[in-house]
């Protein structure tokens, strides 16, 4: 097989991992007040992602590193292109981790509120926004002869696009209760199932809306209502899982809910990597990839080390598999000093 | 200002910040394994409470080095993407193994060694933290043979019709000699500010427990980290010279116009002397206003070549040699000026050099002073200790701003003896299609969020120095079916 169709490939599995891994996160942060209301729940929520948020982080550092070795002219466009949402997100993703680490190291109500703002309204922003982005990557920007963006901001944010927002936006919310109702115990447990009811309910509506239109008004391809079946099925399945109480299925369902999710938009691109509103622009698979030198480095690397990072993250998983209730989140784990 | 300067000093000012806390991060996690290491061999107390002291700070420094080093890997894209089409086919191979081969491993096993305590038997949470440290020497390996391709660029070829340099052998971009002697500089100098930052905390205390106390039991266990500390500055110290001196040598030949900036060479000489004061105007700009006040006759023929008496080419004689080679003026017809600025090279470099000296100071002090069992410091020791943390860190900087300004106006300098047609000027390097209003906004917010969470940094760095180090119990391992007793470490 042509190496750039299998980095093509590649790459959809690295953003599917880093939305299935970190979708859960984003879900999990945007739930702590609702889900955690007082001080020590919120402390058991963020404690279920504790261990393994910044792992989950790297899928995305490494879609862009790999974007950047197997399709320069894509990394180049994109990121130039998609400017200023790009910078919101960056900027979401700094005060993210800065907030998780520090939130519990002074021992003061003020400081602690303080920093949970920042943890939830930097998970709401990123969750909205790769919705955005992959909607625009479907729908097609502005690129001239030379592949350069030449819209501005507004142009991204068109009413399909702003759905696709709300698409990420409903899949992480679920995910995260879904996460939720599988890692807490007690009290948490109760709210975090209740709340991934509903909101799985939602995430079958706006997605299903979302893909379908995808499919009519963009997709390059017929296959791909495979790829909205997959999605639409897998989020039913997940909901009714949580009808039924069986939140494990429900997890495995959601996943597939993504996977399919991402195979629709590579998909609906395909045979493009970036496409323009003037076809004739449009970066393809071809004209936006590296040489082949390169892009067979490159597959070995993957091929001999993606299954032994999948290896290790899968083990820190099953030693952090225990569920979390109130009783297990100690009085203080940090320094006891006071405000002052 | 225009949209490349923006995106320069954007450039400047977040990779600065990220390697303010990045040397830490490197040389601590690998000090805080061995300390961990001390303790599972021997069971002293002592280490188990320097390793959580130490790796609680640690943890503190490493989520801002994470958090801004995730706009490293995109900005490349948002504001030099020019750049990144003439380099990808060989840059991003580097990054993207870093991201697959060392993040992912440090950021998993921190994960783990966080939270592992009383989860993972003994040796397998000391193996978590080894990983951690591994991976965080790793992603240096990576991100240094990155930056030498743009020093000296190797194992790529020009192609015409894509107008793109393209990788030829992989192996020759990950051994670049560039690589080679940068990759050890790089990771002696995150040991020379990791053991300076255990010694300078670990001083303090032994001050301020002494007055309170002079039988206090903690005084032996901040004596054993001063002086672990200090060993580690005074080995690292040398492996920084002999490594910035092989550096030096190999920069000589490979861009010899910024070695002649560094020290203020303006016109050939032979031999030529080493400049420790020169003055010039402030701008930078303007090589005959250069005046030399204090030299070493031959040393700087005898740095560059190993020979006394060899000739070393100066700036002018540079400047008509890169005209010549690499053409005179820019496809608009402006002179091309090949120097780099003056000022910032001759001082940056002279910085680097002589902050480091801070540290060599606290160590010789350190095992003058704790020498045959004696725990007792002069006052003294406690200020130089306070005023020496932060010079390995200005140091670090002022030879990356050395580095990377005095390889200007390239930002892929031109290797000597490969081809000429891989090299990119800085100002064909940025994104055309960004404004430079969107520069601007980029710029402020981050150097705004960046200066916010500094200070925050900073404080709880302070506030945890100074708590000491903490009581410990001895971690126990969780049973499977325990369902009550608290974790031992929770956000």
């Amino acid at each position: 097989m042509d190496l750039a169709l299998v980095w093509f490939i590649l790459i959809a599995v690295l953003w599917t991992g880093y939305l299935v891994l970190e979708g859960f996160d984003f879900g999990v942060g945007m739930l702590m007040p609702i889900i955690g209301r007082s001080n020590k729940g919120r402390r058991v929520v963020l404690n279920t992602i504790g261990p393994v948020w910044d792992g989950n982080e790297v899928w995305l550092l490494t879609a862009g590193g790999a974007t950047f070795a197997a399709f320069p002219e894509w990394y180049a466009t994109m990121f130039s292109g998609f400017y200023l949402p790009l910078l919101l997100i960056l900027l979401a993703l700094i005060v993210r981790a800065v907030a998780i680490e520090y939130r519990g190291k002074i021992n003061d109500e003020t400081w602690r509120g303080r920093w949970d703002w920042v943890i939830i309204g930097s998970a709401w922003v990123p969750a909205i926004l790769w919705g955005v982005a992959f909607a625009n990557l479907v729908r097609g920007v502005n690129l001239d002869a030379d592949h350069q963006y030449v819209g501005n901001f507004f142009d991204l944010l068109s009413p399909f696009a702003l759905l696709g927002g709300a698409v990420t936006l409903a899949i992480f919310l679920s995910h995260g209760a879904i996460f939720l109702s599988l890692k807490t115990d007690g009290e948490i447990r109760e709210r975090s199932e209740a709340f991934a009811r509903k909101a799985s309910l939602a995430a079958v509506a706006v997605a299903g809306v979302w893909a379908v239109w995808a499919q009519l008004a963009y997709s390059r391809n017929t296959w791909t209502w495979a790829a909205v079946a997959l999605a639409a099925v897998a989020l039913v399945g997940a909901w009714f899982s949580t009808l039924r109480g069986r939140f494990g299925w429900a997890f495995i369902a959601n996943a597939v809910a993504i996977v399919g999710a991402v195979v629709l938009i590579f998909g609906a691109m395909y045979p493009n990597v970036m496409p323009a509103i003037d076809e004739a622009n449009s970066l393809t698979i071809d004209n936006a990839s590296s040489t082949d030198y390169t892009l067979t480095v490159m597959t070995w690397v993957a091929v001999i080390m993606t299954p032994v990072v999948l290896a290790y993250q899968s083990w820190t998983y099953w030693v952090f598999r225990k569920r979390l209730s109130m009783e297990h989140i100690p009085e203080h784990n940090e320094l006891t000093f006071m405000k002052g | 200002m225009e949209a490349l300067e923006l995106a320069r000093w954007q450039f400047g000012i977040t990779t600065v910040y990220h390697f303010i806390l990045v040397p830490l991060t490197i040389g601590l996690s690998v000090l805080v394994a061995i300390m961990q290491t001390a303790w599972v061999r021997t069971g002293k107390e002592k280490w188990l409470r320097l390793t959580k002291f130490y790796g609680k700070l640690l943890l503190i420094n490493f989520a801002l080095g994470v958090a801004t080093g995730i706009v490293q890997e995109f900005q490349f894209g948002m504001n030099w993407s020019e750049y990144s089409r003439f380099v990808g086919d060989v840059f991003g191979a580097p990054l993207a193994m870093e991201a697959l081969l060392a993040f992912f491993l440090e950021s998993t096993f921190l994960g783990l060694w966080i939270f592992g305590w009383d989860r993972l038997p003994k040796k397998l949470h000391l193996l978590t933290v080894w990983c951690f440290s591994i991976g965080t020497v790793l992603s240096a390996y990576f991100i240094i043979a990155a930056n030498s391709w743009m020093q000296h660029p190797v194992g790529a070829e020009y192609n015409a019709e894509t107008g793109r340099a393209e990788m030829n052998d992989i192996v020759a971009v990950l051994t670049n000699n560039t690589t080679l002697v940068a990759f050890p500089h790089v990771i002696a100098t995150a040991f020379l500010v990791a053991g300076t930052f255990v010694s300078g905390i670990a001083v303090y205390w032994m001050v301020r427990k002494h007055r309170e106390d002079a039988q206090h039991k903690d005084i032996g266990m901040y004596r054993t980290a001063a002086r672990f500390g200090a060993g580690v500055m005074i080995l690292s110290g040398l492996a920084v010279i002999i490594t910035g001196d092989l550096q030096a040598k190999l920069m000589f030949e490979q861009q010899p116009i910024k070695m002649a900036a560094a020290e203020g060479l303006v016109h050939s000489e032979q031999p030529a002397p080493f400049s420790i004061l020169a003055i010039g105007n402030l701008a930078g700009d303007d090589p005959d206003s250069v005046t030399h006040l204090i030299e070493i006759p031959g040393l700087l023929s005898y740095m560059a070549t190993g020979d006394w008496n060899a000739e070393i080419d100066g700036l002018e004689e540079l400047q008509e040699q890169y005209a010549e080679r690499y053409g005179a003026t820019t496809p608009d017809g402006e002179e091309i000026e090949y120097r780099p600025n003056l000022a910032v090279t001759y001082w940056s470099f002279r910085l680097m050099i002589g902050l480091a000296a801070f540290s060599a100071a606290l160590a010789l002090g350190i095992f003058w002073f704790t020498r045959k069992k004696r725990t007792e410091l002069p006052g003294w020791m406690k200020t130089l200790a306070l005023v020496s943390l932060p010079m390995p860190y200005l140091a670090a900087s002022f030879g990356w701003i050395f580095t990377e300004m005095g390889r200007q106006p390239f930002v892929v300098a031109p290797n000597p003896t490969g081809s000429d047609q891989i090299m990119l000027m800085t100002m064909f390097g940025y994104s055309s299609s960004v404004s430079a209003g969107e520069v601007l906004t980029s710029m402020i917010t981050f150097t705004v969020v960046y200066a916010i969470l500094g200070v925050f940094w900073f404080r709880l760095i302070q506030r945890y120095a100074v708590e000491g180090a903490p009581e410990v119990a001895e971690p126990v391992v969780r049973k499977d079916d325990d369902q009550s007793t608290p974790l031992s470490f929770a956000y």
